[in-house]
């Protein structure tokens, strides 16, 4: 497998008190960073990241058309996802919602959030942004703290600018 | 997800929008409460408030210089906020590092 220099380089940012925005290089066109993230078969690979296997990855790539997709994890139960599209501009913008379905037993089941992928190519290489918009400020923390049962704080905008005293 | 009720813990502190600037105003510098005041347009008894409760969760230090308290943020104490946040770009990192994967497959196929 050949290195990519963009290991690990996601970036993430907290634009307003509700949106969670993401931004990553890919070294490589942005029409195949499109497939890689429109095409079932390769969302399969890659979706599910190190916490499990992929076992649904369904795309009706139109506006109004809907999108589900769910993986088992590490301890067996599967956690899914769902959404419709509302915006497509292939290789350039996708636009859609997603719920997140629940832990098992009922636990978790978010509202929507809507989510914009933006991917623009500079030399061969490509920039996405994933922009997830949330109706609340609790919902944008449920995300971010992923299940850890921590009381519920909106103060983390300062972790960007803080992160550099950290540095020192 | 019950939301804990007191300001005991650092990110609880940092809930409150005034006290972020507060860590703003006092990253760079040591200031005494009449700067942070004058700084913020804030009441003293608001800021000295602000402050205590910081002071109580470790991110802001402070020391007496002759007849001044100079207050300045504790690094070590954001770093718990720091990681927790962190935790949601991991998770797209992981996801991300397995695009590359697919993608570096793909560039192959085309070539």
């Amino acid at each position: 497998m050949s290195q990519t220099t963009t290991k690990g380089t996601a970036v993430l940012t907290l634009p307003s008190d509700t949106e969670i925005l993401v931004t990553r290089e890919f070294n490589a066109p942005r029409h195949l960073v499109y497939r890689v993230f429109t095409e079932p078969d390769l969302i399969r690979r890659w979706w599910a990241g190190q916490r499990g296997t992929v076992t649904v990855a369904d795309v009706d790539l139109r506006v109004g058309g809907a999108w589900r997709y769910a993986l088992v994890a590490g301890g067996g139960f599967e956690v899914g996802f769902h959404g419709e599209y509302l915006e497509i501009v292939p290789d350039e913008r996708i636009v859609c919602t997603e719920i997140f379905e629940g832990m098992p037993g009922g636990e978790g089941a978010g509202e929507a959030t809507r989510i914009t992928y933006t991917f623009t190519e500079t030399g061969g290489r490509t920039t996405l942004d994933v922009l997830t918009a949330c109706e609340s400020i609790q919902t944008r923390d449920v995300i971010i703290s992923s299940g850890m049962e921590v009381g519920m704080q909106e103060g983390y905008d300062l972790v960007e600018e803080l992160a550099v005293e950290l540095a020192r | 997800m019950a939301r804990a009720a007191t300001t005991a813990d650092a990110f609880n502190a940092v809930a409150e929008p005034l006290r972020r600037d507060i860590l703003d105003a006092l990253a760079d510098t040591e200031r005494s409460v009449g700067e942070v005041v004058d700084l913020l347009g804030l009441g003293q008894p608001q800021a000295s408030k602000h402050l205590r409760v910081l002071r109580e969760v470790g991110l802001v230090d402070v020391r007496d210089e002759g007849r001044r308290r100079l207050y300045r943020t504790n690094a070590h104490a954001l770093r718990p906020i720091h990681e927790w946040v962190s935790r949601y770009e991991q998770q797209w990192n992981e996801r991300f590092d397995a695009v590359d994967t697919v993608l570096e497959e793909l560039k192959e196929s085309e070539s």
